[in-house]
This record gives C-alpha cells, sequence and structure tokens, in this order.
C-alpha cells in the first residue's frame, strides 16, 4: 500500500482551488496534488503516492549512492 | 523507470551480498516493517541469499493486515445502508467477520475502487445527493493525501463526503515490538516511505532506549541489500544510530508542508492493531475541527459493532513475526488467496501472499 512512483512534473495547475500537477509517469500522465510541495516546478521528479506528491527525488543523492555503491563493487569492498 | 531501474542492478546486488556475507562474524536478526519490502525480499530471494547469517522477520508492514476487522464491518454496514464506499483495491477482497466488500458489491451495493482519495472527493461532488465515504486505511504515507483530500472536501463545503479513518502511526508498533520481552529483533529497517513523509526523528528514542540500529530503507532490491548491510555494519561494530539508506527520497526532517497537513486534519491516538493490541499513540483520529467528515458521527451505531478474529487465523503470530507464513497450519491447505482466511494472505502487501505467490513449496500441491 506504500507504494510510491517516481514521475517528472509537466505543468501545474489549480482545480477547484487544489494545488495540482499534470505529473508524467513512463509516458502516461497523471493528476497529482502537489499542495504537500510548495516549491515544486515543471522538471522536478517527484515520488507520487495516492494521488499526493510525498518529495521531490533528490537526483544528485541518488547519483552519489549509485556511485559509491559501483565503486564499491568494483573494488570488492562494500559500503 | 529511473530512480527504480538502477536499484535492480545484479551486480550491484551480488557485490553486496558479498560485503555483507564477509562482513558478518555471527547471525543477525532483522526485521522490516514494510510489506513492499517484504515481497522484495521474496520475490528476489534475498532471504535466501544471505541465510545463515541474516534472518529477516516480516514485522506487521501491510497496513491492510493491520486493520482491525471491526473496520471492515463498519464498510460493510455503511454499504448496506447505502453508502458509495471508496476504497483501494487492496480492501476489496479482505474478509470481515460477515463477508467481504467485493460480495456487498455483488449484492447491488456501491463499492468504488479509488486510486485516490481525491477521486472520492470529485465523486462526491459530482453526487451531492449520495453519501461519499473513503475507506482511509494506511500508514503515515498515505495519510497526507487524505488530509489534503479532506481539507478540499472541507475548502468546497462537500456535505456528502466522510472518512471512515483508520489510519495508522508506524513509530509506536516498532518501540511496542522492541518492547516485547519475547522479542528477536536486533535491527530494524523502516518503511522508506513512511520516513519520505515524516522523517527519522521519531526513531531516534527507540534505536536509544532498546540499543538497535534502524535504517530508513528503499524497496528495490539493492535498496534492501545496502540497508541490510547498513544495519550489519552497525550491528558488528554495537553501534545503535538512526541512518539513512533511501536518500533520494528521505531527509531526517521528512516533508514539513506533508507533515503540517497531516498534523491539521489529524491527531494522535491509541489504536488498535490487529496481531498486535492496543498500541498507545498508534493510530491518527480526524480533529475536531473536521468532525463532520467523520463517517462514526454521520451514521451512527457503526462503533457498537464488536468483531471476534477467526480462531484458526494466526495473522497476529505473522504480524509480530513470530510465525514464518509457511509454519501455519492452515497456509496453502484451507487458507489461500483464493479462500483467504485473513488479510495477510489477500492483501498485496501481505506476508502469506509474499510467501505463497514466490516460494513453490507456498503453492498449491
Amino acid at each position: 500500500m506504500c507504494l510510491a512512483v517516481p514521475g517528472r512534473v509537466c505543468e501545474l495547475y489549480q482545480e477547484a482551488g487544489l494545488r495540482v500537477a499534470a505529473v508524467e509517469f513512463g509516458g502516461v500522465r497523471r493528476r497529482v496534488c502537489i499542495e504537500t510541495l510548495p516549491g515544486v516546478a515543471a522538471g522536478s521528479w517527484v515520488l507520487v503516492h495516492a494521488g499526493v506528491a510525498l518529495q521531490e527525488l533528490d537526483a544528485r543523492a541518488a547519483e552519489e549512492s549509485l556511485r559509491l555503491l559501483a565503486e564499491a563493487a568494483r573494488s570488492g569492498g562494500g559500503s | 523507470m529511473r530512480f527504480i531501474d538502477e536499484y535492480r542492478d545484479p551486480q550491484l546486488a551480488a557485490a553486496l551480498v558479498d560485503t555483507i556475507l564477509r562482513r558478518t562474524r555471527r547471525s543477525w536478526t532483522i526485521m522490516e516493517v514494510c510489506g513492499g519490502q517484504t515481497h522484495c525480499i521474496l520475490e528476489h530471494g534475498l532471504d535466501a541469499l544471505l541465510e545463515e547469517r541474516v534472518t529477516l522477520l516480516h514485522g506487521p508492514g501491510c497496513p491492510v493486515c493491520v486493520t482491525p476487522l471491526e473496520t471492515l464491518d463498519r464498510a460493510l454496514a455503511l454499504v448496506e445502508r447505502g453508502a458509495v464506499l471508496c476504497s483501494f483495491g487492496d480492501m476489496l477482497r479482505v474478509p470481515g467477520s460477515r463477508g467481504d466488500l467485493l460480495g456487498a458489491r455483488a449484492r447491488g451495493g456501491e463499492v468504488r475502487v479509488v486510486y485516490s482519495p481525491f477521486d472520492a472527493v470529485r465523486l462526491a461532488a459530482e453526487r451531492p445527493a449520495r453519501p461519499v465515504v473513503f475507506l482511509a486505511v494506511g500508514f503515515e504515507t498515505t495519510a497526507p493525501a487524505v488530509a489534503a483530500a479532506t481539507r478540499w472536501a472541507h475548502a468546497r463545503r462537500l456535505e456528502n463526503f466522510f472518512l471512515l479513518a483508520s489510519h495508522v502511526r508506524v513509530p509506536p508498533a516498532l518501540e511496542a515490538i522492541a518492547a516485547a520481552p519475547e522479542s528477536r529483533v536486533e535491527a530494524f529497517l523502516s518503511a522508506g516511505h513512511v520516513c519520505t513523509v515524516m522523517g527519522t526523528g521519531e526513531y531516534e528514542p527507540i534505536a536509544r532506549r532498546h540499543h538497535l540500529p534502524i535504517v530508513a530503507t528503499g524497496f528495490e532490491p539493492v535498496d534492501l541489500l545496502e540497508g541490510i548491510a547498513m544495519a550489519v555494519a552497525q550491528l558488528e561494530s554495537g553501534a545503535a544510530r538512526v541512518e539513512i539508506q533511501y536518500r533520494r527520497a528521505v531527509r531526517p526532517g521528512g516533508n514539513p508542508a506533508a507533515r503540517a497537513l497531516v498534523e491539521e486534519v489529524f491527531e494522535v491516538v491509541d489504536r488498535p492493531w490487529r496481531g498486535i493490541g492496543v498500541v498507545p499513540r498508534g493510530g491518527l483520529a480526524l480533529r475536531d475541527r473536521y468532525a463532520a467528515f467523520d463517517a462514526l458521527r454521520a451514521f451512527p451505531g457503526l462503533a457498537s459493532d464488536v468483531a471476534r478474529e477467526p480462531a484458526e487465523c494466526r495473522a497476529g503470530d505473522v504480524l509480530r513475526g513470530a510465525l514464518r507464513p509457511p509454519a501455519c497450519p492452515e497456509f496453502g491447505r484451507t487458507c489461500t488467496p483464493e479462500h483467504p482466511l485473513g488479510a495477510p494472505m489477500v492483501s498485496s502487501e501481505g506476508a502469506c501472499a509474499a510467501y505463497y505467490h514466490h516460494r513453490a513449496a507456498g503453492g498449491p500441491t
């Protein structure tokens, strides 16, 4: 039930007073509430659960952790 | 898909397995508390890869499974009393004491599967003459969506939208498990998306009090193995800290705007968890300001129903990590996903369903 899916914000708008965004998930667009992310902008990657954006994804943290894991794998060390 | 596929890389996973096996000097017992993680562990056989070094116990990580039977019985009663009941799909086949929601729909009741609580609000706006009830089940992950939808219904002055709210909070349940005298848990992997919303602050006192490492962990195989590696590194060195593995989605303070929304709409209450009992501060209830949306107030008489759990179902032991599903005498015999005795066999995140679907021994013989 806690499944959340990453998607990219395409455009921001309002629906009857609710702040929403069109978010694209692998080619499919869905309407997502963004009351939870006041600073979000078009182009951001967000994590969506039950129609609401839970958090903006941190691309830099993702790249860094993958780089460290890959280095550890190459050196046979591990994290 | 970006942010997911990279964390299914077999080479990274193999290197992490190797690290864990080399670094463990004794066997450790780690509990994950998220049904999505349980399914990933069993689907990819992570437990088998780490066998003899790390025992993975599956905690009460499935909100559907810990929802008390009474909640489901109340949902069924609401359908019989003419409400349009909106629910996530997971709840439809969970057995109540008098059948399930799918059966109620077959008998002519209006039960709708929705993708989000906002869809239930939209439905209420379209059909002002019918009461529309959203069955609000879930962990802290789901609470911001329900809080935002409730506030939206309030702003739109909808008088026919209600919540049957049975939200639960994870940290108090971890505290209850860690404090139990029979507990074998030596470290927790805490559920990534719960921490995405709430952050990790609530776990600090639990880690300190019980001297347990707690690692906020993601949902893909590489995430889980890295979370286990981090927990093992702490266990081997005698540390007991809260750490974040799932850094792309979890900040120590969580999401402040989402937390503020939940705080505005809900208050913390004691709540019975199926299989664990009443967990102090273990649930969320609507605040007085939003009490008009409470289905229990709008439909008097629902609250008095008392449900008894079926004696043959050992879901409680499974949810506490005290019984592995395949060791249950009913598993795969009288209890299957087609004819479940309890929620963990039918919920998409239930531990019994995970063993049934991913282990040959658990399948039909």
